[in-house]
Formats: structure tokens, sequence, C-alpha cells
């Protein structure tokens, strides 16, 4: 089972690799779909059947929006790579994260390890407490619902800024230049 | 510990994505990779070896499915975080279509040099 | 000259127009069921949001089912966090606020938590709504910058 899911993850890097360095922006769209629908699957295998049914719906809206803005714009990345001070950036603050991580990783409990955590409340008292069979939408409606208004208010604020960001042109339909 | 690095692989090629490439659609791509990879990181926390999903079926003793389930507490933090990244990879769109009207081009070296 | 046909193939429209309807209804299944069976309103209303783009997509921004929406796209989203935040609210004279307050029925079916399918229901309408209203801001960018695709219709 673990060797099912280190081949899964590695499919993934693979993947992530590969849509980021090819030329041709469609290409890498679409790799990065396939990413997400692997990325659902691994969800599934660990044991969380509504994230892999949310991934994979969210993964088809992304390369939708994302395909659209492929075509409407260019198709292939032109020009030179960046310069070598900003792939060195790029390239040192990602070594530099994954070196903590891996280090303060490494000490806490092995991968699948049971260890201490407050669910064994949650699982035990989401039947009597909330009428609910399925705990996670006990504890984002009921338990934590506060958490769940927060995300209401993200979206919320998001498509907002998207709606002002859009309306500048869709007034007048003349292209501003601002 | 392996599938940590993994996770911990495609974390970092997410923030390499959207730091060293000079397309925005590029960047855009580095940053749904960054968010799949923390939302995997998250579940993988919450994974137990050889346990179900956390759904209570009906003839299931309530008392024995505490130990026999995943860690339900990262599933719902992850389930908002999902629709969060969507909403955010929205505007992002929103905002390199508009750049690209406004400069003609998607790089954002030439947008420097063409700024003003 | 008359223009080509808004949206994607004859047999891309055929097929949404059967498959538009049971997306639908599979997500007010996944979306009201949620205390039951694993998913719940936001992977209901995401799944709503995909039927959506897709009529928006095969049929283009100006026919079919999908423009009939987007005006009230925005509103419902506000209704549905309203709906949350009242439900939430209500429960604050009894001493339970944010907690689940209605009175429950019997275990496993539908009524067995009526304050939660409420919630679901408020959670639908907002994340199905407002990722709708955010692909059709989109689409109407598009089509205000008179930008034109290279194929496909406009949208």
């Amino acid at each position: 089972m673990n060797l099912i899911l280190i081949g899964l993850a590695a499919f993934l890097v693979l993947g992530s690799v590969a849509a980021l360095e090819m030329k041709n922006l469609l290409s890498a769209v679409i790799a990065v779909g396939v990413v997400g629908l692997g990325l659902s699957v691994l969800f599934l295998l660990l044991g969380a059947p509504d994230i892999a049914i949310t991934q994979v719906v969210v993964e088809v809206i992304v390369v939708t929006v994302m395909i659209r803005a492929t075509t409407r714009t260019t198709d292939e990345e032109k020009g030179p790579p960046r310069s070598l001070a900003a792939v060195v950036v790029g390239v040192g603050s990602a070594l530099v994260i994954v070196g903590f991580g891996i280090a303060a990783f490494a000490e806490l409990p092995r991968f699948g390890a049971e260890r201490p955590t407050p669910s064994f409340w949650y699982l035990a008292e989401a039947l009597r407490g909330t009428g609910a069979g399925n705990v996670v939408t006990s504890i984002v409606l009921d338990f934590r619902g506060y958490d769940t208004l927060g995300e209401a208010t993200v979206i919320l604020v998001s498509i907002a800024g998207a709606l002002v960001i859009a309306r500048h042109v869709a007034r007048d339909g003349k292209v501003p230049r601002a | 510990m392996t599938f940590y690095c993994l996770i911990f692989a495609l974390l970092a090629v997410g923030l390499y994505g959207l730091l060293a490439k000079r397309n925005m659609l590029k960047k855009i791509l580095g940053l749904v990779i960054l968010d799949n990879a923390v939302n995997l990181l998250l579940i993988a926390v919450g994974y137990r070896s050889g346990k179900g999903a956390p759904i209570l079926l009906p003839g299931d003793d309530p008392a024995a499915f505490a130990r026999s389930s995943v860690d339900p507490l990262p599933q719902a933090l992850v389930l908002t975080s999902i629709v969060i990244g969507l909403g955010v990879t929205m505007i992002l769109v929103a905002m390199a279509l508009r750049l690209h009207q406004r400069y003609g081009t998607l790089d954002v070296d030439r947008m420097d040099r063409l700024k003003g | 000259m008359p223009r080509e046909r808004d949206g994607l193939s004859a047999i891309v429209r055929v097929v949404t127009q059967w498959l538009f309807v049971p997306i639908l209804v599979y997500g007010l299944g996944v979306g009201f069921f949620g205390h039951l069976t694993p998913g719940g309103g936001f992977a209901g209303g995401v799944v709503i949001a995909c039927g959506f783009v897709l009529a928006t997509i095969a049929f283009g921004g100006r026919t079919g089912p999908a423009p009939v929406f987007h005006r009230w796209a925005a509103s419902l989203e506000a209704v549905g966090a309203m709906t949350y935040l009242g439900m939430a609210a209500l429960g604050w004279s009894a001493g339970h606020f944010m907690q689940a307050w209605t009175p429950r029925g019997e275990d496993f079916t539908l009524a067995s938590a009526p304050f939660l399918v409420v919630l679901n229901l408020a959670i639908l309408l907002k994340v199905g709504a407002g990722l709708f209203a955010g692909f059709m801001v989109l689409v109407l960018f598009d089509r205000a910058t008179g930008a034109t695709a290279r194929e496909g219709g406009d949208a």
C-alpha cells in the first residue's frame, strides 16, 4: 500500500516538473490537470473521499479557466530563460524550505503512525452531538463553524476582487489608458 | 518518511515555478502546484495506516469507530482550502488577462521595461 | 456576413443538453446528503458550478441555460452567505451560537440533522453561485475587450 502511495506521489512530482518546463502553454495546463486528477486518486487512497470529489471538480474548473486564458493570450513561452539570479533565488528558497521541512518532519511520528490528536473526541461525539454520520461535515459545519464562515468571506472577497478588476474595462467597452 | 520527502519535493517544484518563471501563466501554474502540495501534506499528516474513512454508517458500533478511522480534522481544513485555492486562481487569471491587455505581453521582465 | 454559431460543435451541444440537468441533480444530491455520505456543501457547490461552466462553454455565452442564471449568480451567493450566518445566529437566544440547535429526527435519514442540511444548502448556494459568477466575470471581460479566440465561439 505504501508503495502505491509513493509511486503516485513520484508521478505527481514528475508531472509537475514536466508541466513547468514545457514551452507550449496549452500542454503545460493539461499536464497540471493530469497532476490534479492523480492527486484526487491519492486523496481517495489516503481515506478522504469528500476531498477527492472536490479536488476532481476543482481541477476541471482550473484547467478550463487556464485554457481560456491561454487561447486568448499567448500560446508559447518565448524568450530566453530568466537571469541566473532569478533561477538561483528560486531554487535556493525552495531548497531552504525543503531542508527545514524535512528536518522538522523527522521529529514527528512516522507516516501513518498513531499520534495524540483532539479528533478522538470529535469522532466519538459526532453522531450523538450533531446527528451526522459524516464526521468531516459535522466538524466543518458544527464543531468548527466559524472557520467555514471565514472561508465564505474569503470566497466572497475574491470574487468581488475579480469583478472589480474586470469592471474597469467592461463598463464602457473601451480600453482605458491607465 | 519517503512520502513526506516527495511531498516536499512537490512543494519545492511549485515554489520554483512561482519565483523563477517569467511567463505569468506559468507562475499561476506554479501556485496551483503549491496549493496541491500543501493540501496533500495536510492530508498525509492525518493518515493512519490501515484505517478507513471517517464516515459512520448505520450498523457500525460508535465506540469502535473512533479507533478505526483516519484523522478527520485535517480533512475539514483541506476541504475549504481547495475551494479557496480555486477562487484565488480565478482572480489571478483575471489579473493576468488585465495585464496582458494593458501591456501586450505576459512576460514579467518585458512588463518591467514597459512600465510608465 | 453571418457569423458562425457560438459555442462548440453540434455533438458537444447535444451531449451537454442531456448532461446538464443530471449534473445539477448530482450536485444537489451530494450536497443535501452531506451529513450522511461523503461530500457536503462544498463538493455539491463546485459540482453545480462546473455544470454551469460546461453549459457556458458548450453553448457560447449568449445561448443555452447559462446566461439565464448569470444575473442572479452574484445575488444568490450573498443569499447563501446570509442564510449560513442567519442559521448560526438564530440559535443565539437558546445559547447555542454556531451549534446545532434544531430538533433532530431519526439517525441516518435525511431529517436526522436539519441544522446541518440547511447549512449544507447555504454553503452549496454560496460556493456554486460564487464560482460561476467568477467564471462569468472572465467571460464578460473577454467579450468587453473584443478579444476573439482563434477557434470556437464567444466563450
